[in-house]
């Protein structure tokens, strides 16, 4: 057993209201430069669609992820061999099209234009080639709230398995918002697939960066990323990421995303995990059975085993305090009400869905569904259960029925709490809880304060930096530092100034 | 004047050029290395780009190989092998004229989609567009001194060119003169071919001192980075 730590995450889609200001206030943040203007590091899309990138769920189409060959684990895109063979023109990588082409309007034409009978109006203008765009073909949420027809959307991956024809008719339609971001994977493959080693895992906290300096723009990682989180910088030449606000992090403070999100959908807690068993826990023969993999690879911060081992492999006391208080590890594993995003890539994702509850399908409105403690079947509701499924667990049902059926439980208790002022013990065992887990749930799902969505223990920049080194540092910057003229290295003579201490590399 | 000048062009300034190569690389390295990139256009299009790159690359890869080994290869050990001068310049003109028509063929393309592409010529430094135009022009000069070659199939010309290069990279003084009375087409291409070299650490070129061959011998796939080794072993 090696223990790890991995600032995990979860969504709770089930209050998802698609505000997009997670996206909006990343993008500020991180994305606003040339290059980088089709990029979200965070996006919401709707669904059902095929989302963002086009279709970007096909890894028959896009070569994501990992695959078993011959019980192996290895790239979609090929084994080593296979993939630099990729190198001079690859194959599996969007084009801007696939995303969309970015664009600003003509807004100084509606001050500047001279008399005439109709109104300037401000015309779409590419931020790439800077010509004219006479129409706008895409862009990050191009299906938002069941935009355009259905035979489009219908080409949504989760629909496997699902007869997906009457989810077309208006009164049987669902909408439901995913917000996305980089998964920090325990197994990403992105790392695997660069060619220079450029991409790294960050052993303290688990998050997944680019090394700028040393990404030679080959853009495999593009490709091997099964959710597209990856962007090609058009104008420098490298590949960037979301880098899950890791500045912020290490001081304790929530991701931008996290912060400014107004549903309080966004969770963020230490998992702790047996690095030792990644490899099995990814190469597990059926996809139905990767979820389960995962979870088993979570270790319990309470089990003193665990404690004393993650001492012994460096896990610092405040991360394995946290980790006992963390959110991610309640819904995770505690209630079993969050899941991963496509277990069946294989790459062990750790930004979590609490899948959505929707309306009562026409059906059992209609009163010819059974319902349940004044609970409906999950299965009546107007969001398929394959659909989550599908999205959540590789298809497997039966953890999904479980979890929606926990949520509704929940507020049936709350309901019979706080209206009828009875506490219905029989409500909260009937899911395979506890009264006071009910509580619980409810506290951090429903009331969700700050100081319970975000447990995050500061970073120990200490342990392996000598700050001295660092005043007077730029802090996060591009290139060359923020000066962009001063050297800190001199090929010439004069006294080279110690260079920040960057970590070292474990392969 | 014209000896001044053939000496400057071919005794001094390949070591001026060689020298800009490998200083500015390694200053470029060290100083600015979040500018050294391959610099691919792929995703802003795709069409064209598939062919052309990989007929391109494949070809120019084959050529490079093939001028390393045909001229800093000392003649002794071709003669040692026992392969004549009259064989090993035929497999240069042949394998070298299939490699060069593949490789100026991609290069076609790549030039179509760098200047007539309306977002890849917005997003083409002056830089990419004189690598590729030059690129292509020394292809072109490579390939016309087939002909030439072909008027005189023993060898002997393709000798001299060994000697100059491997004079070159032995510091000898009179190397220019071995080359003294070669077709004018050679001159022009070995001048090219040094221009190359002396803009190459400028350009998006260095790319290919980053190939990534390493890849290959790494073990595993997942690549961890700890802060606390940095801090024991650092």
């Amino acid at each position: 057993m090696k223990v790890r730590a991995q600032m995990g995450k979860v969504l709770n889609l089930d209050k998802c209201i698609g505000c997009h200001t997670c996206s909006v206030t990343c993008k500020n943040v991180w994305t606003s430069r040339e290059g980088l203007e089709y990029a979200w590091f965070n996006n919401v899309e709707s669904k059902p669609g095929v989302g963002f990138p086009k279709d970007w769920e096909n890894q028959k189409r896009w070569n994501g992820g990992w695959e078993l060959r011959h019980g192996r684990l290895q790239p979609r895109m090929g084994g080593k061999w296979r993939l630099l063979a990729k190198i001079f023109a690859n194959p599996d990588l969007p084009e801007i099209d696939d995303y969309y082409e970015p664009f600003t309007y003509d807004y100084a034409h509606l001050q500047q234009a001279g008399e005439s009978k109709a109104f300037p109006t401000a015309r779409p203008r590419s931020l790439i080639s800077g010509q004219r765009m006479e129409k706008i073909e895409g862009g990050p949420n191009w299906e938002e709230i069941l935009g355009g027809e259905f035979a489009k959307r219908s080409a949504d991956y989760n629909f496997e398995g699902v007869q997906k024809e009457i989810y077309g008719e208006f009164e049987n339609t669902f909408l439901m918002y995913l917000p996305r971001l980089c998964e920090h994977c325990l197994n990403p493959t992105c790392v695997a697939a660069c060619p220079s080693g450029s991409i790294y895992k960050r052993e303290e906290d688990g998050i997944v960066l680019i090394d700028q300096e040393k990404c030679r723009g080959w853009r495999m990682c593009v490709s091997g990323c099964p959710y597209k989180k990856i962007y090609f910088n058009w104008k420098s030449g490298k590949s960037e990421k979301c880098i899950f606000c890791y500045p912020r992090i290490e001081a304790g403070q929530p991701t931008v995303c996290s912060e400014t999100c107004v549903g309080r959908i966004r969770y963020l807690g230490v998992m702790l995990y047996d690095a030792d068993r990644i490899e099995e826990a990814a190469s597990a023969e059926n996809v139905e059975d990767l979820y389960q993999a995962q979870l088993d690879i979570f270790l319990d911060p309470h089990d003193p085993d665990v404690i004393r081992q993650a001492r012994a492999d460096g896990v610092p006391e405040a991360w394995l305090e946290a980790a006992r208080h963390s959110p991610v590890w309640k819904m995770a594993m505690e209630w079993k009400v969050a899941f991963p995003l496509h277990p069946e890539y294989r790459t062990l994702p750790m930004v979590w869905y609490v899948p959505p509850l929707s309306p009562i399908n026409a059906a059992a409105s209609a009163g010819k569904i059974s319902s349940h403690n004044g609970m409906p079947d999950v299965r009546s509701l107007r969001i398929p259960v394959r659909y989550l499924a599908n999205l959540l667990t590789a298809g497997k049902e039966a953890p999904v029925i479980d979890a929606l059926e926990r949520m509704l439980a929940m507020r049936a208790y709350m309901r019979a709490k706080t209206v009828k002022g009875v506490i219905e013990e029989p409500i909260a065992t009937g899911v395979g809880l506890s009264a006071a887990q009910i509580e619980e749930m409810y506290r951090i799902m429903a009331i969700a304060n700050y100081e319970d969505r975000f447990v995050i223990p500061s970073g120990h920049r200490e342990d392996a930096e000598d700050m001295y080194d660092e005043r007077g540092g730029g802090g996060f910057s591009f290139g060359n530092g923020c000066s962009g003229g001063s050297s800190q290295t001199n090929l010439f003579g004069a006294p080279a100034r110690k260079k920040l201490q960057t970590p070292s590399e474990v392969f | 004047m014209a000896d001044f000048m053939h000496h400057l062009l071919f005794g001094i300034y390949p070591y001026i050029a060689l020298a800009v190569l490998a200083v500015g690389s390694v200053i470029r390295y060290d100083r600015e290395p979040y500018s050294w990139r391959a610099g691919s256009s792929q995703l802003l299009r795709r069409k064209q780009l598939i062919v052309g790159s990989v007929l391109f690359h494949a070809g120019v890869l084959m050529i490079f190989a093939g001028h390393l080994v045909g001229l800093l290869t000392p003649i002794a050990i071709w003669d040692a092998l026992g392969v004549s001068h009259g064989a090993k310049q035929l497999l240069a003109m042949s394998a070298g004229g299939v490699a060069g028509c593949m490789a100026i063929a991609g290069a076609s393309l790549l030039i179509h989609r760098r200047f007539f592409d309306s977002r890849v010529r917005a997003a083409s430094s002056f830089s990419d567009n004189l690598v590729i135009l030059l690129l292509w022009t020394q292809l072109a000069l490579g390939l016309s001194t087939i002909p030439v070659s072909a008027q005189h199939l023993d060898g002997h010309e393709m000798v001299k060119f060994m000697a100059w290069a491997q004079g070159i990279f032995t510091f000898r003084a009179d190397a220019a003169a071995s080359i003294r009375d070669v077709a004018v087409v050679f001159k022009l291409h070995l001048m090219l071919g040094l221009t190359i070299l002396l803009i190459f650490p400028f350009t998006r070129l260095v790319h290919m001192l980053s190939m990534p061959v390493r890849y290959v011998w790494r073990s595993g796939y997942q690549v961890v980075r700890s802060r606390k080794l940095a801090a024991h072993h650092g």
